[in-house]
């Protein structure tokens, strides 16, 4: 919870709520604030960054209480065995680990206006993301192999549970990025259109890093907490 | 409708009121070591409440009878607050609900944060759907061994009890709870199946069983007599006749139980159980 | 950022599904939340009048519910199963699909944008989703009636539910309380009547309910972040958008934390993993084979972490709604704003702190019991500066008694009843004696049940014409208050009395015990006044379904109201303000300002700054606190 908190913290800064004039401007950076002529702008491209952010916040939640679930489940019973994580998760590691840095290298694209190569990078991306997910389910395939399955052991139960919520977390990121890449590629026309176009690409990489972190931190809670 | 409404809090107000303070529905009198402190601690607490109950529903019923509109009336005040009186009231009730949670620690201190008092009785309590089951170490004054796998409702071995095991033999398996009065009796409260609840009114007493867990509770009873025990958690379609009964005995009378052959003793705490009455309500 | 934006309006959509079905218009989709919880709301208290019938009368014949019910009523007499599955089934309904969505989903979505000058919510889809995914939760819920127990219209579910979830057991819903305490809600169909394909339906409804709030949060607090027009900072908002805000802060940290225990439960129940269920369980005569070493605790603390936030975010829109409208009929500002809106953040805040004081006597830690207790004593302190701020919002004040306002003081007086009792249960002495005993019942259906929905009748009333056009009969609206207000007192207060006896809740009858004797004459009077307070609840109902055709014609600001919402037309245009976004100069309370024309000035008015500027010098930021 701590951490949500923080974030709120950081998108208050970073949507500038700090001191605004009296009977003026309430938000006037972002905030539906106003032009000249005293129209307020239709669209502020926090809004998505907002967004996404309290979307972290609450899957932030979901797998601490899981985490949490983890933990005390470990320390009761005597029944907690542990078994050995399949080589192929480190492969899954990697490719997320990249893809975050794919993602970075595409937003970026976009904000240099290289539309191109935006896109060509969340191609990349996604193919990434589609090669973790493949991976995850190899390990899956592995160890049902080895005849460990979901209710064999609490360790396998939570193993299973975090690997298919995270996944399922991550397929809806490759959902989004697929949305980026048939709806925003191209330029828009209007003012709107375009501040729309990057917050959505900004929106969905804060997504993606987040599911890369949270994906390295289970990881070392599943190897290191046993 | 001002003056109607602020009359009708007033009088819910004072209904609500002379419910408590008349006493007519109260708890049952309290029979164990640490229920007079319970019921102390609620006498004050109870006096807090209604103050600031009464108080701030006379308030509420002055206010809309007060300044009700008129048709001649002029504006309202203009006024944003008080930060002085935001203070002061903030500090005030600060301060009595933190002394009162503090004093609510007092008896829940004396029995949970304390282990059982040396020369306190150990009884087992192990609740099923929807029934209840004590078990006392017989004349050895040991515990035989238990596992779940020698539970057999039908043949009364409720508990689990290992008969072979060393010092099972003399163990006693009973449906009524007999404590003897006066003396800290230590309870190792645990569940078969879901949660349950043990709940005697008289002992200001409750403590949930949970399966997978055992439980040590410790109380003093001080009055002799039968009382009813309930399950005060939910836990399943027979929830509501989960009951059984705690017999306080005389110290001679529970010695010289505790100590015979099984069969004995059931025998004998079924005359126990006829000859003390339930407390009149 | 200065070039001019593109102003055009957006088309109001033309289609029927379009516009009243899956419309992404915030307004349309705050209307569906509240005739949802009309709707489950309905359901809930048709079972409430239920249990109160068989406590009273246990044993009657009530031919209808043996047509209806022919196995969990056979013949008509309710059977303790039947019982239980109402309290279970009551409890659900009324904490998430009525005080969690008409509170936040209802008003909130239809006014938050429009009080903040937003043309509608950040996400409209998502929104609609939220809706919609909701409105799924609400049908399984249903099903879980139907395919535990109706054996004629269920059979087909009941089979269903058999082969599926291996339920189908013959009574008539889930019966492990709302609460739904493993591993009673773990075992399944071996722990008995109501425990089978009816508890995983309830569980998959909750978990779909999590999905639809979480996005709903989402959503208003964007929203709220992003899109104030100028003018509006945060402290120049109305209380009732401070009160949202902090609910959706609330909803948004806690369902996700339900939704992960309702996924290990389920997983426990379909699946045979071991998270809530220990070893060695003996049911029904077996021994449990598959599962070992769950904690029944565990889901205890992951239900409460967000159960008792929950508490908050059912009341919280209720303490706004009833802020905005004192402070509006009073015709005076609320007393101390900033105090107010402290209060809220502090109880939303220390509401994480707290879920321990359900588990007292649970089996955790005694150590943590004691500081969970101190903690939850300590939410008495905020609680009672609201309460102290609406009293010194009303001295000195012009009261008119509309229909809204009698119930805002009656959210008032049950708030300041049922909130107070918190400081006998919170103490962990004390909860020796009453935990799970009617004194909760009492003390969290008068502050969570009841006056959240005196907070949301106050809001009915009150914002009906903005949203229909039209006014509701204040006749018959003030005889609806007079006996619901008497009424729930009637029903709630001997609760208490009950709870000094000992009595248990979640009890189908009470015969069994000698001492709970002296509580028949207690028991068959709160059934009579809940059958007549229940009964009063149709003139509600009708009043709304009438006025929404044949209700007087409602002007712009029919209340000489202040804030956004009255500054366009009733019912508002598709974009809420016809396309001119109105700026704000003050705040949201500008009552009895001494010197203007009248004895208001609206948000958005520029006459009468200099005025109220002089006056108030910071009055603008919604009152500093300073005497005045």
């Amino acid at each position: 919870m701590a951490a949500t908190v923080t974030n709120t913290e950081n998108v208050a800064t970073a949507i500038g709520a700090g001191a605004r004039p009296r009977g003026g401007n309430g938000f006037h950076k972002n905030g539906g604030g106003g032009n000249d002529d005293g129209q307020p702008l239709r669209f502020s491209p926090a809004r998505y960054r907002i967004g996404v952010w309290m979307a972290v916040g609450s899957i932030l939640m979901l797998f601490t209480a899981l985490t949490s679930a983890y933990i005390v489940r470990s320390a009761s019973g005597n029944d907690w065995r542990p078994i050995t994580m399949p080589k192929v998760l480190l492969v899954s590691t990697l490719l997320i680990v990249i893809s975050s840095v794919t993602m970075e290298v595409s937003r970026r694209s976009l904000k240099q206006q290289r539309d191109a190569a935006y896109g060509r990078w969340l191609v990349l991306t996604s193919v990434l993301g589609l090669g973790f997910l493949a991976s995850q389910v190899i390990a899956w395939r592995q160890l049902v192999g080895q005849g460990v399955y979901l209710s064999s052991n609490p360790y396998n139960s939570f193993f299973y549970l975090f690997t298919a919520a995270h996944g399922l977390h991550l397929l809806g990121g490759i959902l989004a990025l697929a949305l980026l890449l048939l709806r925003t590629r191209r330029r828009r026309a209007t003012v709107e259109g375009e501040l729309r176009r990057t917050g959505a690409a900004d929106a969905a990489s804060i997504y993606w890093h987040f599911m890369d972190g949270l994906w390295v931190a289970l990881f070392f809670l599943l190897f290191f907490w046993k | 409708m001002g003056r109607v409404l602020g009359i009708a809090i007033w009088i819910i107000t004072i209904l609500s009121v002379l419910m408590f303070v008349t006493k007519r529905w109260w708890f049952p009198e309290a029979i164990s070591d640490h229920g007079p402190a319970v019921d102390r601690q609620f006498m004050i607490t109870i006096i807090v409440v209604g103050i600031s109950f009464a108080a701030a529903q006379i308030g509420l019923g002055w206010a809309v009878w007060k300044y009700r509109d008129s048709a001649n009336a002029q504006r309202a005040t203009y006024s944003h607050g008080n930060n002085r009186l935001e203070v002061i009231w903030t500090v005030v009730t600060a301060i009595i609900f933190i002394s009162l949670a503090v004093m609510g620690q007092r008896v829940w201190a004396s029995l949970h944060l304390n282990s059982a008092p040396p020369g306190s009785f150990q009884i087992e309590v192990v609740a099923q759907q929807f029934a209840w089951t004590f078990r006392y170490p017989g004349k050895d004054g040991v515990f035989g061994r238990t596992d779940p796998s020698f539970i057999n409702d039908e043949g009364q071995n409720f508990v689990g009890l290992d008969e072979t095991a060393p010092n099972a033999r003399d163990d006693i398996q009973v449906s009524t709870l007999v404590i003897p009065v006066n003396q800290p009796v230590e309870l190792i409260l645990r569940s078969k199946d879901v949660t349950h609840s043990f709940f005697v009114p008289q002992l200001r007493f409750k403590q949930d069983l949970v399966p997978g867990m055992k439980i040590p509770v410790h109380f003093t009873a001080n009055k002799i007599g039968k009382y009813e025990l309930a399950c005060a958690e939910l836990c399943g379609m027979n929830h509501f006749k989960m009951k059984s009964y705690m017999l306080v005995l005389p110290k001679e009378e529970f010695d010289e139980l505790v100590i015979l052959p099984p069969a004995d003793f059931l025998t004998r705490k079924e005359q126990l159980l006829s000859k003390y009455q339930l407390p009149q309500y | 950022m200065a070039e001019h934006a593109e102003v055009h309006r957006h088309p109001a959509p033309q289609g029927f599904i379009r516009k009243y079905i899956f419309s992404l218009d915030h307004k349309v989709i705050g209307i569906q939340y509240i005739m949802l919880a009309l709707a489950a709301v309905l359901v809930g208290m048709i079972m409430s009048v239920l249990m109160r019938m068989n406590l009273s009368w246990p044993g009657t014949k009530w031919s209808i519910l043996g047509t209806l019910f022919p196995t969990g009523a056979p013949g008509g007499v309710m059977s303790d199963a039947f019982y239980l599955s109402l309290v279970t089934m009551h409890g659900t309904l009324m904490v998430f699909f009525v005080l969690t969505t008409a509170p936040q989903g209802g008003f909130g979505n239809y006014f938050l944008p429009i009080q903040i000058g937003a043309e509608d919510m950040a996400f409209p889809v998502l929104n609609m989703l939220s809706f919609w995914v909701t409105f799924v939760g609400f049908i399984v819920l249903l099903l879980a009636i139907v395919a535990e127990g109706n054996v004629t219209v269920g059979a087909w579910f009941a089979k269903l539910g058999e082969s599926a979830f291996g339920g189908g057991s013959g009574t008539v819903g889930p019966i492990g309380g709302w609460t739904g305490y493993a591993p009673l809600s773990a075992l399944g169909k071996v722990a008995g009547p109501g425990q089978g394909a009816g508890v995983s339906l309830w569980i998959i409804s909750i978990a779909i309910f999590c999905v639809g709030s979480l996005l709903g949060a989402l959503n208003f607090i964007t929203t709220l972040l992003n899109m104030r027009t100028r003018g509006m900072s945060l402290m120049r908002m109305p209380l009732t958008c401070w009160a949202w805000f902090t609910t959706a802060v609330l909803a948004l940290l806690s369902f996700p934390v339900l939704l992960g225990g309702g996924i290990l439960l389920l997983l426990d129940r379909v699946a045979g993993t071991s998270f809530f269920i220990p070893s060695g369980e003996f049911v029904s005569g077996a021994l449990i084979p598959n599962h070992a070493g769950g904690s029944p605790l565990l889901w205890q603390h992951l239900f409460w972490f967000f159960g008792h936030p929950e508490v908050y975010i059912a009341i919280l829109p209720g303490m706004g709604a009833t802020s905005h409208i004192l402070s509006t009929f009073a015709r005076k500002p609320i007393f101390g704003y900033r105090a107010m809106v402290f209060a809220i953040f502090a109880i939303g805040m220390l509401g994480f702190f707290v879920w321990g004081h359900h588990m007292f006597i649970s089996g955790m830690s005694p150590y943590s019991a004691v500081a969970f207790s101190i903690l939850t004593l300590s939410i008495g302190v905020p609680s009672a500066i609201k309460t102290f701020n609406w009293l010194g919002t009303l001295w000195g004040a012009r009261i008119r008694f509309t229909t809204p306002m009698l119930f805002a003081i009656g959210f008032v007086s049950l708030f300041v009843a049922g909130g107070i009792t918190g400081l006998v249960l919170g103490q962990t002495s004390l909860d020796f004696f009453f935990h799970d005993t009617y004194f909760v019942t009492a003390h969290f259906h008068l502050v969570m049940g009841v006056a959240s929905i005196f907070g949301m009748f106050a809001a009915t009333y009150f914002w009906f014409p903005k949203m229909f056009g039209r006014m509701m009969n204040e006749s018959l609206g003030k005889l609806h208050f007079w006996v619901t207000f008497l009424g729930v007192y009637a029903i709630f207060v001997p609760f208490h009395a009950m709870g000094m006896l000992g009595m248990p809740r979640r009890y189908s009858n009470f015969a069994e015990y000698e001492f709970l004797k002296n509580s028949h004459s207690l028991v068959l009077f709160v059934t009579v006044a809940a059958i007549i307070t229940v009964s009063v609840q149709i003139l509600f109902y009708f009043n709304f379904f009438w006025s929404m055709f044949k209700g007087k014609k409602a002007s712009e600001n029919p209340w000489d109201a202040t804030t956004l919402e009255w500054t366009t037309a009733s019912p508002p245009p598709h974009d809420n303000f016809a396309g001119v976004i109105p700026s704000v100069y003050r705040g949201p309370y500008e009552f009895a300002v001494p010197g203007a024309p009248r004895d208001f000035i609206m948000q958005h008015e520029t006459e009468g700054v200099e005025v109220a500027a002089e006056l108030g010098d910071k009055s603008g930021n919604g009152g500093n606190g300073h005497k005045h």
